[in-house]
């Protein structure tokens, strides 16, 4: 890293990055108190990881320009950790999340992303959408009509309004509007107060209050795998976007420790774990952001804000924030999947919904990965387990050729393709369109030729490639054949 | 009349029929080119990492929506470069034709309706509005 790229990375673009650092900073409020509620704790905590987890992100993350902060993917992974042990716990899990998180980009792990199927990715972000768009639906309950009307006047202000103008973000305007109508009809609505308190200082550092002991770590270390695994992934697939979007590249495993870095950093100051968010990021990029700078500006100016209008936060009614969460799902949701259900193949389509099936059930991002990545590795050995054989005769000459993949998935149907009664004296089986891979597609070879050999048929193999026939080779050697 | 064209295009339907007509603008014409701006958006940013991970097989994917379009200019033995920007449709093509010495600016209207113009905002609207040389939309 030489002092040019730092000096382009942070001041090569200050106008730009301060204004688009304010906008997301204004943007970031709501959702860091929201994203709190998601995870049961004070709004406190999602405000402090959104300021620590930009900051730190600015100076140490591998792609300038994306904006991490607290986030409804992790939110939602928390929500049991929380109601079962308290925020301690939650500190604690959030550092060892960073630690993971070090460990992963130190070891280079990102590359392991290419092995997420799309359809995973996509299925990950709808389940995403889907989840955030159900906990608002409990801020329903129990409330009157004026409840509804103030979430639709919400969402009717946050899209029509950046017909007037696009230069403050549409969000703000509908949070400042409807709390102001709020106070002034004396509204009778819960409000941002009513959940929890909200910091009037900066973050202090502290030692999250644990016992440090074996058992609090078989609490916490399924919860911080789960956090690290499901930040990276929204961490990697936001900087991919930006990438896209900025039509330039950026350092995937500096990102991974980035996260790490700043995770570990904000469970230190009593922030929840956080990861990079998609929609504000795109808002950044879109906004004007290029730099770290912009990160940085969003970061600080957040905390700035908190402290000095603290006292308005409070009074931002919950109808508000349900009406910002209902926009933020709605853009988090990929429409454009619905639209591709019928066009891409089947077993796709499978994968994606399972993925959000698996979620929206268990609550967990991170089992709806690992179920859907499994249920694209068994479709994927399907589909290549299929052999193809087709037989030649010629007098008492029978040849079989073998087109596609031997390995332990693929040997029934292989066997299945031979007839052992016919009525030859020679087969040959032609593995020019073969290939061996494992064990049990020797075994299975060698069986194929035994059952030929009891009904005094003579066989030959032909066509073999280079690696199978050293397998071949090697593997009958073990077995002493 | 027209020689230098650029064409505005997404890979819908109506972006190939506009082609048709950029095409017939330079028809005939000595040194005719048209040049081909493809604008992607942040949300069009999201949905093609999404789908297909990878930068090269983005790049592919984009292309390839462009290839009907390709065909057209060279069946006509047109000269034509493609560029693929990033941003807001409306203004990057504004800024992009603003740029360099076209004659006319030719794109394919979306065909939304009244509920969506007014909540998406009309690109060729825009760019009929701030665009310098001629502007023509193909309904």
């Amino acid at each position: 890293m030489n002092t040019a790229t730092i000096k382009k990375d942070w001041f090569g673009n200050i106008r730009g990055d301060v204004l688009a650092g304010i906008v997301v900073a204004l943007a970031l409020i709501p959702e860091a108190i929201a994203f709190s509620i998601i995870a049961g704790v004070d709004p406190m905590v999602g405000l402090y990881a959104s300021f620590s987890m930009a900051v730190v992100i600015a100076f140490v993350g591998g792609r300038p320009g994306m904006i991490s902060a607290a986030t409804g993917a992790m939110a939602l992974l928390m929500v049991t950790l929380v109601a079962n042990h308290g925020l301690e716990y939650l500190l604690a899990a959030t550092i060892l999340t960073g630690v993971l998180q070090i460990i992963i980009g130190f070891s280079k792990l990102a590359q392991l992303m290419k092995f997420i199927p799309r359809s995973v990715m996509v299925g990950f972000v709808n389940a995403l959408a889907i989840l955030i768009f159900m906990a608002q639906i409990e801020h329903f309950q129990g409330e009157g009509w004026m409840m509804y009307a103030l979430v639709a006047l919400t969402l009717f202000i946050i899209y029509l309004f950046p017909k007037v103008t696009k230069a403050v973000p549409s969000t703000l305007v509908a949070i400042i509007v409807v709390s102001a109508l709020a106070i002034f009809i004396g509204a009778d609505v819960r409000n941002v107060g009513d959940m929890g308190a909200l910091p009037d200082t900066l973050p202090v550092f502290l030692l999250p209050e644990i016992p440090l002991t074996w058992e609090t770590l078989t609490i916490i270390f399924p919860y911080a795998l789960a956090l690290s695994v499901v930040g990276l992934l929204e961490s990697l697939l936001t900087s991919s976007i930006v990438d896209d979007m900025t039509d330039t590249d950026s350092d995937k495993d500096k990102e991974c420790r980035g996260q790490g870095y700043a995770n570990v950093v904000t469970g230190f100051f009593g922030g929840m774990a956080g990861c990079a968010m998609i929609g504000q990021s795109v808002i950044n990029v879109k906004s004007g952001g290029r730099g770290r700078l912009s990160t940085f500006v969003a970061g600080v100016f957040l905390m700035f804000l908190i402290i000095v209008l603290g006292n308005l936060v409070v009074q931002i009614p919950m109808a508000a924030l349900a009406g910002v969460m209902i926009m933020v799902s709605i853009s988090t949701f990929d429409w454009n999947s619905l639209r591709m259900l019928t066009r891409v193949p089947k077993s796709d389509s499978v994968v994606m919904l399972v993925t959000v099936t698996t979620v929206v059930i268990t609550h967990d991002l991170s089992k709806g990965v690992f179920a859907g990545v499994l249920l694209s590795a068994i479709f994927f050995a399907g589909k290549i387990s299929k052999v193809k054989i087709t037989e030649h005769v010629a007098g008492s000459h029978k040849t079989y050729e073998v087109d596609g993949q031997l390995f332990f998935a693929s040997v029934t149907d292989f066997m299945a393709g031979f007839d052992f009664n016919d009525d030859v004296s020679h087969v040959k089986i032609d593995l020019t369109k073969a290939h061996i891979w494992d064990d049990s597609a020797v075994e299975a070879i060698e069986k194929v030729k035994a059952k030929f050999v009891q009904k005094e048929i003579e066989v030959s193999i032909s066509g073999l490639n280079k690696e199978s026939s050293q397998l071949m080779k090697r593997l009958n050697g073990l077995s002493g054949h | 009349m027209y020689q230098n064209v650029l064409l505005a295009a997404d890979g819908s339907e109506n972006s190939y029929r506009a082609a048709d007509h950029a095409i017939g603008l330079v028809k005939g014409e000595k040194d005719a080119r048209v040049d081909i701006i493809y604008v992607v958006d942040g949300s069009a940013s999201k949905s093609d990492v999404l789908q297909y991970g990878n930068s090269h097989l983005i790049d592919h994917k984009r292309k390839e929506k462009l290839a009907p379009i390709e065909e057209k200019l060279q069946e006509n033995g047109l000269s034509y470069d493609v560029h693929i920007e990033h941003g807001e449709p409306g203004p990057t093509i504004v800024k992009f034709a603003n740029n360099s010495d076209y004659d006319c600016v030719v794109l394919g209207s979306r065909g939304l309706s009244q509920l969506q113009t007014m909540v998406l905002g009309s690109v060729s609207h825009k760019v009929a509005k701030r665009v310098e040389c001629p502007v023509m939309i193909i309904k």
